[in-house]
């Protein structure tokens, strides 16, 4: 039976998000948890690819023990199992460290069901790096397969996949060996309302919860803040365009102010017509 | 591992149809920068089918040499094969620091490669620095939507990577004739080593202007009222040789493909000049441009937040005022070629 496991995560929404100007800082309390909009298709897609050939769709996250609310939503959308892993340990992880913690995780899940497919949204809004999913492609040692907008063919039976790559301008259809992992792009498809069973399966569910000791042959110098090579070291509000400045007069003199300024770059017009 | 051993800065140079792509132009300026800072050498990595030629043009751009793996298994970008020669090459010559541009291919080949090192990569940066006597990379970027700028730092580990925005970074002014060293490498892979295979490219048969590297952007949003409002964009794009971009809710409404979507959840841009036109600015549309060098800002409600973000606005119908723009435009710049034309 095909196994999809989706890579999901809970994010503050950034779009409300507060920062508390002396320290740059987020408020976290002024800006609602939701699932990572971009692992909203990962799960989607996965649903659909369950749909499609049959099988079975796990999601795993790591995060603080809210997280669980982000598997319930995931629930709905239709996912049969869910995991999160949760410890102090896990803290403060980059890309490479989360994608450690991950990786020890899918192999846990794989030993109770083994994995065909992996699929991680393009990229996460607090993160927001789209590093993790082909961190745990290398260290599954699986192929990893980025800007993915469309899933042509799973085929079980002979290990193979084939799918869309988004180009800049166009995309490529590549042919790739199962086991893969999968970024989505957000275009692959439409997260619809959930279901009302689902939702009521949603509500009651419980995912698996594990801690760092669950996890078997794990070093902890790879995990949380200590395994991870990149550092903040700081912050800052971004600068914000001095402008504003409003033009005046008549339309046809506010025109003509403004034609003025965009002809001192005007090397820019010229190139741009060329 | 013993950091003296690491010198030197790298760029991964990018091959975009039969030329160096753009952004590698620019990571070869910024990265000539932290080289000279560094008293050390500017590399770049070309991988590809009959890219050797490519050498040449980096040169002309800074680069004081190239490392070369040209072979026909490299003649699409996949992952596998690229990581490979990428790996080997970082393990045989030891830069200090790697920057590849924040592309699909420049993020996905980064983040495979950082992760079999391993070592750090910072995504999406959009300021770069060096610690003169330490080497130590200052890679800053917008984190959490843009609410924040965060400074990230690699201090255990060799090489020190990032990815950078395309449109960030400035190019060197070409020099002709400045030549380098092209060190022709391979590494032993063949075809069953690779688990992917490009079947077919599928290029967009619209000739769409790619809005992610245009100088130049012209945006519409919702206050252009209908699909036929908003054609005053496309024409005021044309006259300027400018991409079109739009706010999620055209997108949303359809007068335009999800392509041109400017925004937290459509493309991150940083063109010269950006204009916002009929377009409110909500924080997940300006997180998307408010890096743009020029910000010209056209809306009839004072009060619309997409002022704070501008450099200039005109407050005022556009349906009126673009198309005043782009006579005024026209008549500019056909002023100068006719001038030109009398010169001839
Ligand atoms: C999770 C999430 C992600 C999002 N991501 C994005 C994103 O990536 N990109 C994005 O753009 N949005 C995004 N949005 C939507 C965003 O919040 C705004 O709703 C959207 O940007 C508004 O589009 P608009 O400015 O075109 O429309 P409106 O907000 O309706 O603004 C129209 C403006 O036009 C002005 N106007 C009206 N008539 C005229 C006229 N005749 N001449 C001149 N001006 C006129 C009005 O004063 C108004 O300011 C996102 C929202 C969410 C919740
Ligand atoms: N803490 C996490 N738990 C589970 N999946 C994650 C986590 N962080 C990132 N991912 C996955 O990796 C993708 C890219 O994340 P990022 O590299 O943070 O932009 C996300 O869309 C998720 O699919």
């Amino acid at each position: 039976m095909l196994h999809i496991v989706a890579c999901i995560k809970q994010v503050p929404d950034t779009k409300i998000i507060k920062m508390n100007p002396k320290t740059n800082t987020m408020d976290r309390a002024s800006a609602p948890a939701i699932l990572n909009p971009y692992d909203s298709h990962a799960v989607e897609e996965a649903v659909r690819l369950k749909a499609r050939y049959g099988g079975f769709v796990s999601v795993l996250t790591m995060g603080p023990p809210p997280a669980v609310k982000a598997i319930k939503k995931c629930i709905e959308i239709g996912a049969d199992e869910g995991y999160m892993i949760t410890d102090r340990a896990f803290a403060g992880a980059d890309t490479l460290a989360t994608s450690y913690a991950l990786t020890k995780a899918l192999e846990k899940i794989a030993a109770i069901r083994p994995v065909d497919l992996i699929i991680c949204g393009k990229m996460t809004i607090d993160g927001d790096t789209g590093q993790v999913g082909p961190g745990i492609a290398r260290r599954l040692d699986i192929p990893p397969l980025t800007s993915v907008c469309k899933v042509v063919e799973i085929n079980r039976e002979r290990g193979y996949a084939v799918v869309h790559r988004k180009l800049e301008d166009g995309h490529e259809v590549i042919r790739s060996t199962l086991p893969c992992l999968l970024s989505v792009e957000k275009e692959i498809n439409e997260v619809p309302y959930s279901s009302m069973p689902n939702m009521l399966r949603a509500a009651r569910y419980q995912p698996h919860i594990w801690s760092v000791n669950d996890l078997p042959d794990i070093d902890r110098a790879q995990l949380g803040l200590k395994g991870s090579p990149t550092i903040v070291s700081a912050v800052w509000a971004p600068p914000k365009p001095q402008g504003g400045k409003l033009l005046e007069g008549a339309p046809s003199e506010q025109v003509n102010q403004l034609l003025d300024v965009l002809l001192e770059r005007r090397e820019l017009l010229e190139v741009g017509r060329s | 591992m013993n950091f003296d051993d690491y010198r030197g800065v790298w760029v991964f140079l990018e091959e975009k149809d039969g030329v160096i792509a753009p952004v590698s132009l620019e990571l070869l300026g910024a990265g000539r920068r932290l080289a000279d800072k560094r008293g050390s050498e500017l590399s770049g990595v070309l991988i590809g089918e009959g890219v050797n030629i490519l050498a040449a043009s980096a040169f002309e751009y800074g680069a004081d040499k190239v490392f070369v793996y040209d072979d026909p298994i490299y003649r699409y970008y996949r992952t596998e094969a690229y990581m490979r020669a990428m790996l080997a090459c970082v393990e045989k010559h030891k830069p200090e620091i790697l920057l590849y541009g924040a592309t699909s291919t420049g993020k996905d080949l980064a983040s495979a490669v950082a992760t079999d090192l391993p070592t750090g990569l910072t995504a999406d940066t959009t300021q770069l620095d060096v610690e003169e006597d330490t080497g130590l990379l200052l890679a800053s970027r917008p984190a959490f939507g843009g609410n924040i700028m965060a400074t990230i730092l690699c201090k255990k580990y060799r090489p020190q990577m990032a990815t950078v925005r395309p449109k960030v970074m400035k190019a060197l002014p070409r020099q002709p004739g400045r030549t380098g060293a092209v060190i022709a490498e391979s590494i032993p892979l063949r075809e069953e080593d690779v688990r992917t295979k490009v079947l077919e490219i599928v290029r967009a048969t619209t000739r769409r202007v790619r809005i992610d590297e245009a100088d130049i952007i012209v945006a519409g949003g919702k206050g252009l009222g209908s699909p036929a409002g908003f054609q005053v964009i496309h024409r005021l794009a044309e006259t300027l040789g400018a991409a079109v971009g739009a706010s999620r809710d055209v997108v949303e409404a359809g007068w335009i493909g999800h392509h041109h979507q400017v925004g937290q959840t459509g493309v991150t841009v940083t063109p010269k000049i950006y204009f916002a036109i009929g377009i409110s600015g909500a924080i997940q549309h300006l997180v998307g441009m408010q890096n743009s060098g020029l910000i010209v800002a056209i809306n009839k409600d004072p009060a619309a937040p997409i002022f704070q973000a501008c450099h200039y606005g005109i407050v005022g119908d556009a349906l009126e005022i673009v198309p005043m723009l782009i006579e005024a435009f026209e008549s500019a710049l056909g002023r100068k070629e006719e001038a030109n034309a009398g010169k001839v």
